[in-house]
């Protein structure tokens, strides 16, 4: 009967274009606004790592000093050089990493390619690689090993194996990174995790880096820091160990929920063992958020693409009321043939399936046209100057809710009608003949 | 077939209840032709509504081949009303964009034929009423009487035991309500019992039975002779 049912509702619409149009471009223009803002959300708002998001943590401490608890109660955001090492030596999780961003001069040793600036570095150590399923194409990471030798070796993307060598086929060469030349062991494929989850203090939505070098020898070539430094006390060098400054982010791999409340009480033992030792001052105050929780924490979803979403949602609403009224007089406007169908056989379940099949109809229209409009506000998203602003693509699953949203929203705006329609009394419109 | 008792019908509003019909009692055997007349307002179309399962009785009981309808829910009724009944309207109430094949498949995609099966039938129907070659026709392009004829095939497409007619006649030109009648007389004489809803007496004249509504009340005449001789009065 479905298609009876659909041939029915094209020829219904086919009979009056005007009304059948209004409720189109009704359904799509709500549909439109309502998915170029919630596709930008789900960009923003996706998991950057789905496979394994769930082991992953952040880890945070807090060694500042008494002065000022009351103003900042909050552990650091960011890890010491000191405290890193030290949870690295104990190797207390599945995987761990201490890393933080960085930028370097580049000499391609091309007379064709002058030196250039890069300020897509990760200075980090060797679990990096296994610890976020990074691609590669040829070559791999490094090893516990090469950090703790400050081995001169580095991962390149396949970007800048491009621009400096032409090709990816470059397991061995030389990279010369400010002074210093690096071996280049690894390449990898394009990598750009949206977020860009393991340190937020760089841009949030960057491109992505581009050079990775041994935390240990990043500093030693005299690699750039970018990102945060909060210090809280009197230093000289602000990257020395032992200094008293945050510029790390030290994330651990943990795939188990008893593995973490060990982690977590490994970290409050950690803190009371440095208070003992006098270098921290505050009592244990440790957090580990999983990584959603984290990037929820630092709401990298920006507020105004949350209020455009419900600005838009309000509009498909308003658009939804319109749908509602324009079918409800098509549907009362057909009461005879409705009249005539019951008569013949038709029962109330029967007409209330016809009418909402014609509604879904004007829904699919809707959303075929809706997705049309969700392609232009993205394409003008895109010429925003918003940093996320290239990301915002529908993807399949998007395209999936696009078509769901139109069909969802015009049953639904459908309902009332078609239980009005099913509900006519066909005695009364035959004897109204 | 059809066995109505002590049925009442009344339609209240806030301010006025009126009775349609009063302690209707009426039984209608198989094979028989009924005339139901009556002045206008009577009764006679409310009659036809519950006759039909249109419309629900206040009270009372009814029977339709055996069935009672009163304990029955819409999508019974329906069902019932699909395979038992086929209606004929005044004003033929062809759907105007169907082409006359769908017209007269519309009671059959309710009965969940085949294709083929609904396909044969309509073909049967609409040849026994002389418009086969019409198939792909429109109902605005067909005169009063033809538009007649295919509500007539589409009521008998389904081989209902019962039709109900509202006034079959009262649109078209006596030459063409001649035909029309003669088609209905042909089907009651194949066994499908037929109650007609009318005004006119030479109709009523030519029923086995009368049946007169007066203010809901009705009466079970002689052959159609009484009421002639009135209108010839």
């Amino acid at each position: 009967m479905i298609g009876y049912y659909l041939g029915l509702a094209a020829r219904s619409l086919r009979r009056n274009v005007v009304l059948t149009v209004l409720m189109i471009v009704a359904i799509a223009f709500g549909v439109g606004a309502s998915m170029t803002t919630l596709t930008v959300l789900h960009v923003l708002s996706a998991d950057p790592i789905p496979q394994k998001s769930d082991r992953l943590f952040y880890v945070q401490l807090d060694p500042k000093k008494q002065r000022g608890i009351h103003e900042d109660p909050d552990p650091n955001r960011q890890m010491t050089l000191l405290d890193g090492q030290n949870l690295l030596k104990a190797k207390k999780g599945d995987h761990q990493v201490l890393m933080t961003g960085g930028n370097a001069g580049i000499d391609a040793q091309r007379p064709d390619l002058p030196p250039f600036f890069l300020d897509d570095v990760r200075m980090t150590t060797a679990d990096f690689f296994t610890m976020f399923d990074v691609p590669f194409i040829v070559g791999t990471g490094w090893t516990a090993a090469d950090d703790d030798a400050a081995t001169r070796v580095c991962v390149i993307s396949k970007a800048l194996a491009e621009k400096v060598y032409g090709s990816t086929n470059v397991i061995g060469k030389t990279l010369r990174v400010e002074k210093d030349d690096l071996r280049v062991i690894g390449v990898i494929d394009n990598w750009r995790p949206v977020p860009h989850f393991y340190d937020l203090n760089t841009d949030t939505y960057g491109k992505g880096d581009e050079l990775f070098v041994p935390l240990s020898t990043g500093i030693q070539v005299n690699v750039g820091h970018s990102g945060t430094m909060n210090c809280w006390d009197d230093h000289t060098d602000s990257q020395a160990v032992g200094a008293p400054c945050e510029w790390l982010q030290y994330w651990v791999e943990l795939d188990s929920k008893d593995k973490a409340k060990a982690y977590k009480d490994y970290l409050v033992a950690y803190s009371l063992e440095q208070k003992r030792a006098g270098k921290y001052e505050r009592d244990p105050n440790v957090r580990l958020p999983g990584l959603m929780e984290w990037l929820r924490f630092n709401q990298v979803v920006p507020d105004d693409a949350r209020l455009q979403t419900w600005i838009a949602l309000g509009f498909l609403l308003v658009c939804l009321v319109n749908t509602v009224g324009l079918l409800l007089t098509k549907f009362l406007r057909r009461s005879t043939d409705i009249g005539v169908r019951r008569a013949l056989g038709a029962s109330k379940r029967s007409i209330f399936v016809q009418l909402l099949v014609e509604a879904g109809v004007v829904g699919f229209v809707g959303g075929v046209l809706g997705l049309l409009l969700a392609w232009l506000g993205l394409w003008a998203v895109r010429h925003q100057p918003a940093t996320y602003a290239d990301l915002a693509r529908l993807d399949a699953p998007m395209l999936f809710a696009t078509f769901a949203l139109a069909v969802v929203a015009s049953l639904l705006a459908g309902l009332l009608p078609a239980w009005r329609g099913c509900q006519v009394t066909p005695a009364a419109q035959l004897r109204s003949q | 077939m059809l066995q109505m008792t002590r049925v009442s019908k009344v339609f209240r509003t806030e301010m006025v209840e009126t009775h349609a019909l009063r302690a209707l009692d009426l039984e209608v055997n198989e094979g028989e032709f009924v005339a139901i007349t009556g002045p206008s307002g009577s009764g006679k179309t409310t009659f036809l509504n519950i006759a039909g399962l249109l419309e629900e009785a206040t009270s009372g009981e009814y029977k339709l081949d055996g069935v009672d309808i009163t304990k029955l829910g819409d999508r019974d009724r329906s069902r019932l009303r699909n395979e038992k009944i086929g209606f004929i309207f005044q004003s033929f109430n062809l759907i105007p964009d169907l082409d006359l094949f769908d017209n007269v498949d519309v009671p059959l995609r309710y009965r969940g034929f085949s294709r083929a099966e609904r396909k044969k039938r309509i073909e049967e129907a609409l040849e026994r009423v002389g418009l086969a070659s019409r198939l792909k026709h429109y109902p605005a392009e067909l005169s009063g009487g033809q538009q007649q004829r295919v509500a007539i095939a589409r009521a008998i497409a389904g081989g209902p035991k019962l039709l109900l007619a509202d006034e079959p006649t009262g649109n078209l030109d006596s030459q063409m309500a001649r035909e029309i009648m003669a088609l209905l007389e042909e089907l009651n004489s194949h066994g499908t019992v037929l109650v007609i809803v009318t005004h006119d007496p030479e109709i009523a004249a030519r029923a086995q039975r009368n049946v007169h509504i007066v203010d809901g009340v009705a009466t079970d005449l002689e052959r159609g002779h009484s009421l002639v001789k009135k209108a010839q009065a």
